[in-house]
């Protein structure tokens, strides 16, 4: 095991944990303003990679398919929140996880039925693709590089906006309680909306980014909802930092244990028994992860009451 | 006679019919719609048992669903091949006997259920829902990746499992099995809905704080429900198996999870029949939909949006009435 791979892939996994982040940053804000959980946001991730790989198609730009990833997400995002999501903040969770599993059925069904089953592609843009030296001597891919540049820039800017802006304000008095805001005479169903589409927004960029390295494709969206929802959970639901530093040890969790723990279990094993063991381990290390740390903290690593 | 009696008579008589009448009609692919009808309604009453009566709302049961399915697959696997499961420290071999896997689906899935409740019973809310996805996951990715069972192809078995009298490759007949665990399982859950562990369930689910006030713990009286539930739906997966002679890891994913929570929720949550007549229902909107469009699944999810959105208590709500007695 040479530690130049080992940096490729802590950076893989660095790049798979700020993706991730993108999606967990809307699920939790959904979640911490408006009580929401939001199976959907699974769907509006694949929204965003079908519109940018559509975009991509007609055009060349990737520049243009990026934007289209966030404007579509963006407009199904407001659609299903003034239609349906709307009607579920004051239901129970169940009602919630079972109108928005409706949502993904109606929303998977439907792509496959303007898309067809096959898988789309979306190039990266040429002067994102080759490899650039890192210090050390570590090659790595100019566009998961950038990846992990936009996810950490997405990151900045959202906690400046929590942080500093109005509408960040208005976010947070909305966490806390959303009776007084109202009197105070903010709109807070337009609020909400916003924060919807700022949720699916983001969930369209990443579908778009990861889609440039993953094929577009009906159901693409449902591991990752999944395993964002890993990730806010581990952070505790309802907190950004907790979801960037939950996304941030589940990728890196996931590609470091697909890549050591088969290595790991060779010193011990026969090499054919050490890989199926090691993979499946591997598999299942950040559902472990997950575990052990609501054994310890059930309401996740920054959760609070 | 109350309403809800009355839906539940006629749903019993209405598959006993419909299989009858396919019977007479030599159709086997309408009594094999039924015997998936009839399982899955097991599954669903299993999940409600937690999801109704303790209010748990499981978003994980495909473990089970998948476990029993696994635990017919594997035995049935090794008596196929003739090769011992467990050679050391004792002999353990497969078979081909119903019973005897019915009894390992049941142990086995209330077993890890006894685990995954454990564990996830220290929190509530959304935590629970997703550390049950979260587990189911957990296995399915295992089932995935583990080679000696097929990985992501799956197992298969050539022929259906013995009961003993009976023929079970005959459509009727292994409705017939399918059936009577349904009624059976109809049975005890109503008992145990009924029984003072039953009440107190559901008094937990509607107060904790006056449940432990009274000297119980809620938290046994979950892990309980849970457990059972968990061994009722294993019992489904190992039926399920059976009736297709194949086991892959679908039966572990999220959108088995989610099919199981769709028949409670069309049904009637809270109900012992609910689950029934929301698997009846939504086998009949699969064979209906189904056979109009290849993109069915978008019509399934907008009634299951109507259905949540304006009919709450699904279909006995709609009924017999949204109220659930207070006797």
């Amino acid at each position: 095991m040479s530690l130049i791979l080992l940096a490729e892939q802590t950076l893989n996994g660095l790049q798979f944990g700020v993706m991730l982040f993108l999606m967990a940053a809307g699920l939790t804000l959904i979640f911490g303003v408006m009580g929401l959980i939001n199976l959907a946001h699974g769907s509006l991730y694949m929204v965003g990679a079908f519109a940018a790989a559509g975009m991509a198609a007609a055009t060349g730009s990737f520049m243009l398919a990026l934007i289209a990833s966030l404007v579509a997400a963006a407009i199904a995002g407001v659609l299903i929140e003034l239609t349906v999501i709307r009607r579920l903040y004051d239901r129970d969770h169940l009602d919630q996880v079972l109108a928005t599993f409706a949502l993904i059925l109606i929303f998977s069904e439907g792509t496959r039925w303007v898309f067809g089953s096959f898988p789309l592609f979306l190039d990266k843009p040429a002067f994102l693709s080759g490899t650039v030296t890192l210090p050390f001597n570590v090659e790595y891919s100019v566009y998961r590089l950038s990846l992990i540049v936009v996810g950490i820039l997405v990151a900045i800017g959202l906690f400046w906006m929590i942080a500093k802006t109005r509408i960040g304000i208005r976010i947070r008095a909305g966490e806390n309680d959303r009776e007084m805001i109202g009197a105070l005479g903010v709109d807070i169903s337009r609020l909400y909306t916003m924060v919807f589409a700022l949720g699916a927004a983001l969930a369209g960029l990443a579908g778009a980014l990861i889609g440039a390295i993953q094929s577009v494709q009906v159901g693409m969206g449902e591991p990752v909802l999944i395993l964002a929802f890993v990730v806010i959970v581990i952070g505790g639901i309802g907190s950004i930092k907790g979801a960037l530093i939950g996304a941030i040890l589940v990728g890196l969790t996931d590609t470091l244990g697909r890549f050591l723990l088969p290595q790991a279990f060779a010193l011990i094993l026969e090499p054919s028994q050490a890989t199926s063991v090691g993979s499946s381990l591997a598999s299942m290390s950040i559902y472990i992860l997950m575990a052990g740390i609501l054994l310890f903290r059930p309401k996740g690593l920054l959760g609070g009451a | 006679m109350k309403k809800e009696t009355l839906l539940n008579a006629v749903l019993i008589a209405l598959f006993v019919g419909v299989a009858l009448a396919a019977w007479i009609m030599d159709e086997p692919y309408l009594i094999t719609l039924a015997t998936k009808a009839a399982i899955f309604a097991i599954a669903g009453v299993g999940l409600n048992f937690a999801l109704g009566f303790g209010g748990l709302v499981s978003f994980g049961h495909a473990v089970f669903f998948g476990l029993g399915g696994y635990a017919m697959g594997i035995l049935a696997f090794h008596a196929q091949t003739y090769t011992p499961i467990l050679e050391w420290p004792f002999a353990i071999n497969g078979t081909r006997s119903m019973p005897v896997i019915w009894g390992v689906a049941i142990v086995v899935s209330a077993v890890v259920a006894v685990g995954i409740g454990a564990l996830s019973l220290r929190t509530n809310g959304v935590y629970f829902i997703m550390i049950t996805l979260a587990f189911a996951q957990m296995f399915y990715y295992f089932a995935i990746s583990w080679p000696t069972y097929g990985g992501e192809d799956g197992l298969s078995i050539y022929v259906r499992n013995e009961f003993p009298g009976l023929n079970t490759m005959d459509p009727i007949q292994y409705f017939a099995i399918c059936f009577t665990l349904l009624l059976l399982v109809l049975f005890c859950v109503h008992r145990a809905a009924h029984s003072s562990f039953g009440l107190m369930l559901r008094a937990a689910r509607q107060n904790e704080e006056r449940v432990q006030a009274v000297g119980h713990t809620p938290f046994r009286l979950y892990l309980t429900a849970f457990v059972i539930s968990g061994a009722i739906t294993g019992l489904a997966g190992a039926l399920f198996a059976d009736l297709n002679r194949f086991v892959s890891p679908t039966l572990l994913s999220w959108h088995t999870s989610g099919e199981i929570m769709i028949f409670v929720i069309l049904g009637g949550v809270g109900r012992v029949f609910g689950p029934v007549a929301g698997a009846a229902l939504f086998i009949l909107l699969e064979y209906v939909l189904g056979g109009l469009s290849e993109f069915w699944q978008i019509y399934l999810g907008a009634i299951l949006l109507g259905v949540v959105l304006f009919a709450r208590g699904g279909l006995y709500g709609l009924i017999a009435g949204r109220e659930v007695a207070h006797d």
